[in-house]
């Protein structure tokens, strides 16, 4: 497994690379199935170009995100531009703006909607840390409380620059996954139920009425 | 250019314990503010602060009929602000701003009950149609509960929220720790009503019966422009009802200015209606100033004006971009965000910021204009004009747009009123309520523009008085951008400011309407009580009427072109 590699920017200009240099120590501790690792390089290279992203806003940095949608900054050039309106059909969510209490739940049940692999972007010094509203008593201090965070992406609003980085490291996590055995691995539904489960909570509806 | 002019503690206070004693009533919450005039120099020039409010105490028992005779006898028809105050020993109580349409006179009540723990005061919500919303507000902030009124529900907060975040005695983070589960919401509310005698009945008014068949259209929905929530009921694909749900956004804005200095809480401004954010932020600068009495110059005064302008192009733009989108025309967002960048460029060099730009700042801006800045903007005024010529030609004469929006939605002159939709949404009906011709403001005396109003009131009215508008705008930072007068950018201010004791009220024409500012000073600095009057809640209050009979496709389209911004609304 080899570095991630992203043709607009030379490795060395990109920050945190330690933190990529070990994940990668860490995936290729074990040695790595020459050919699996072929078949993962191509899927990862197809996924980490098509990431698909929620349309979900809900302040000031969602109006820097249509900005990045659009002509002149035009995240189309690497893959994100098809934002979807339903969070079953997104790989990833660009928690953009600031998540106040009431909104947690709902944020948490979108989250949840989405279909595996799935990334989040936290976007903005609200989602980060709650921002400028740290003090406030109706604001979540950062979405990592609520869910797992991916990239986050200081600024307030970020810069449609700085976006775009943030998509690039996301694009580089993605590039060094292994996704067969690993991200695609299949996850217990926590709320499915067996038969013999079923059975016996109908039996003791019966039972008790 | 002066100094801050050492006025004054003492200038809106002496005149106050008349409005207390008009009333006769000895808890009057205006008594409190006599102490700081006590100590005030005497040589202080005893004038009240251009945009200081005195409100006139009224009893609550003697309340509704004092508005209801203001609203027929006098034509106060529009409700400009209602206010939660909690003036701690003097109670809890209510600041409403009346204004008359026809004659554009001005009048400030307010009410206030002792009663802490079962706060009641009278509803006006019959008298006008966003009292309603505005009431719920108070009881959401600060638990008073407004007999007659028929829908005592919390508005912003979980309905399963525990206090009053607002009182100056709540710690709202004691009770309220961050509830994952869903949140309730109610489909049957209270209401009470006062009978003769001072007892009070309870009774149940239900939102959504039985066998309505209700949509949830948000909180996570592309076009409701963030996270709105209606509880839409449905007949066929008639809409019957609509209850907005608000909040998801609520950010408690007005809660944390009353622990920030005044430099401080101008911070939070830009990111109400990040559309606005130039307009928001001078209102509050100006608020401050004119409290202060502090005088700021020409060359700000036709900077601000020129930025607020530019403010509303962008705003409009954007405006159009999103509203082409939600109805499908790709091209037309692509279009929009193209031009809107020109503005967000000549922001970027004189501000740094493209979208948060805290540029005003008390007495002044933040740093004098780019050297770039008149060329960019003169290039830029042409440019606009032509492609402006283009939005009509690729989306106004569009005929799916136009069977979608000719006739739908109507909001008549006298709804818009009694609802308070200012900005463009009430001129398509015909109300002048332009605050810069109203109440003209920083440079607009000096300009000559028109005020658009069309009188349909639908929903094409309303997009093209916002398309007409970005002309008029250009006009006038046409005037201004070669008179721009010479001298500083910044007045000298003190290290700490403080505003003197009182009440004062200043409103600006924001993107999408009237923004006020509503400020009650204590003398310290920081404030006491910072209101903002949202461009947005009448908006969203208005689209129960707005939509009623009409398609749940139209509903969109009505939205969007009442064009409201949610953090505004939910504050
Ligand atoms: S980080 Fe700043 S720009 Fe982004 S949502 Fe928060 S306040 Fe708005």
């Amino acid at each position: 497994m080899k570095k991630p590699k992203i043709k607009s920017i030379p490795y060395d200009e990109f920050k945190d690379n330690e933190t990529f240099e070990k994940l990668v120590a860490e995936l290729n501790a074990k040695g790595t199935n020459v050919i699996v690792r072929k078949l993962d390089e191509l899927i990862d290279w197809g996924r980490s170009n098509s990431l698909w992203p929620l349309t979900f806003a809900t302040s000031c940095c969602g109006i820097e995100f249509m900005a990045v949608c659009a002509a002149r900054y035009d995240i189309a050039r690497f893959g994100f531009e098809v934002t979807r309106n339903s969070p079953r059909q997104a790989d990833v969510i660009l928690v953009s703006g600031t998540i106040t209490t009431k909104m947690a739940p709902v944020l948490k049940r979108l989250y949840d909607q989405m279909a595996d692999p799935k990334y989040v972007v936290a976007i903005g010094g609200c989602s980060i840390s709650g921002g400028p509203f740290r003090k406030s008593y109706h604001v979540v201090q950062g979405v990592d409380q609520i869910i797992p965070v991916d990239v986050y992406v200081p600024g307030c609003p970020p810069r449609p620059e700085s976006f775009l980085y943030g998509m690039m490291q996301l694009q580089r996590k993605v590039k060094v996954e292994n996704f067969f055995g690993t991200t695609n691995r299949k996850q217990k539904d926590p709320y499915r139920k067996s038969m013999e489960e079923k059975n016996e909570e109908l039996y003791n509806e019966e039972e008790q009425a | 250019m002066t100094d801050i002019q050492d006025q004054t503690p003492a200038a809106g206070a002496q005149n106050q314990p008349q409005a207390a004693a008009n009333a006769g009533k000895p808890a009057a919450p205006a008594a409190a503010a006599v102490k700081p005039a006590a100590k005030a120099q005497p040589e202080a020039p005893a004038q009240p602060a251009e945009n200081q409010i005195e409100p006139r105490f009224v009893e609550p028992s003697a309340l509704h009929a004092e508005m209801k005779r203001l609203r027929d006898e006098e034509k106060m028809d529009f409700l400009e602000c209602l206010t939660g105050l909690d003036w701690q020993e003097e109670g809890l109580g209510v600041v409403y701003n009346l204004e008359s349409t026809a004659t554009g006179r001005r009048a400030y009540l307010k009410t206030a009950t002792t009663d802490r723990e079962n706060p009641l005061l009278p509803s006006v919500s019959d008298l006008w149609d966003i009292a309603n919303i505005y009431e719920r507000e108070v009881y959401d902030f600060y638990g008073i509960k407004f007999t007659g009124h028929p829908d005592m529900r919390r508005i912003y907060l979980r309905e399963d929220w525990v206090g009053y975040p607002f009182r100056k005695d709540d710690d709202p983070l004691k009770e309220n720790p961050l509830r994952m589960t869903n949140e309730p919401l109610a489909d049957v509310t209270e209401t009470l009503t006062l009978n003769a005698d001072g007892t009070v009945t309870r009774g149940e008014n239900r939102i959504f019966g039985d066998g309505d068949y209700v949509v949830n259209i948000g909180p996570q929905h592309p076009s409701t422009h963030g996270v709105l929530h209606f509880r839409v009921s449905l007949d066929g694909e008639r809409i019957r009802k609509i209850d907005p749900v608000l909040g998801y956004i609520h950010r408690g804005i007005e809660k944390m200015n009353e622990s920030l200095t005044y430099p401080q809480t101008l911070a939070l401004t830009d990111r109400l209606d990040y559309l606005g954010a130039m307009q928001n932020r001078h209102a509050l600068c100006m608020c401050i100033e004119k409290a202060m009495g502090l005088e700021v110059s020409d060359r700000v005064q036709v900077i601000r004006t020129i930025m607020d302008e530019l403010q509303r192009i962008d705003s409009h733009i954007l405006y159009f971009s999103c509203l082409c989108q939600d109805l499908g025309a790709t091209t037309a967002f692509l279009y929009g965000f193209r031009d809107r960048e020109k503005i967000l460029d000549i922001f970027e060099e004189t501000c740094g910021g493209r979208l948060i730009l805290n540029y005003n700042t008390i007495g002044g801006v933040m740093a004098d204009i780019h050297p770039n800045f008149q060329k960019r903007v003169k290039e830029f005024i042409p440019y606009m004009r032509k492609n402006l010529q283009e939005y009509h030609d690729i989306f106004t004469g569009n005929v799916i747009f136009q069977n979608r929006s000719k006739g739908v939605g109507v909001l008549t002159k006298e709804q818009c009123i009694s609802f308070g939709c200012t900005g463009g949404t009430g001129r398509a009906a015909g109300w002048h309520n332009d605050v810069r011709k109203r109440m003209p403001y920083a440079a607009y005396d000096k300009v000559k523009f028109n005020e658009i109003t069309r009188t349909e009131g639908d929903s094409f009215a309303r997009y093209m008085v916002r398309m007409d508008e970005i002309l008029e705008s250009l006009n006038i930072i046409e005037q201004l951008i070669d008179n721009i007068p010479e001298g500083p950018f910044q007045a000298k201010t003190k290290p700490i400011i403080k505003v003197p004791a009182g009440t004062y009220y200043s409103a600006v024409e924001g993107s999408r309407g009237e923004f006020g500012v509503f400020l009650e000073s204590k003398g310290d600095k920081s404030p006491y009580r910072l209101h903002y009057r949202a461009t947005g809640l009448p908006l969203v209050a208005a689209m129960d009427t707005a939509c009623r009979n009409s398609l749940i496709a139209d509903l969109i389209t009505i939205g969007g072109t009442l064009d409201y911004v949610v953090p505004d609304i939910d504050r």
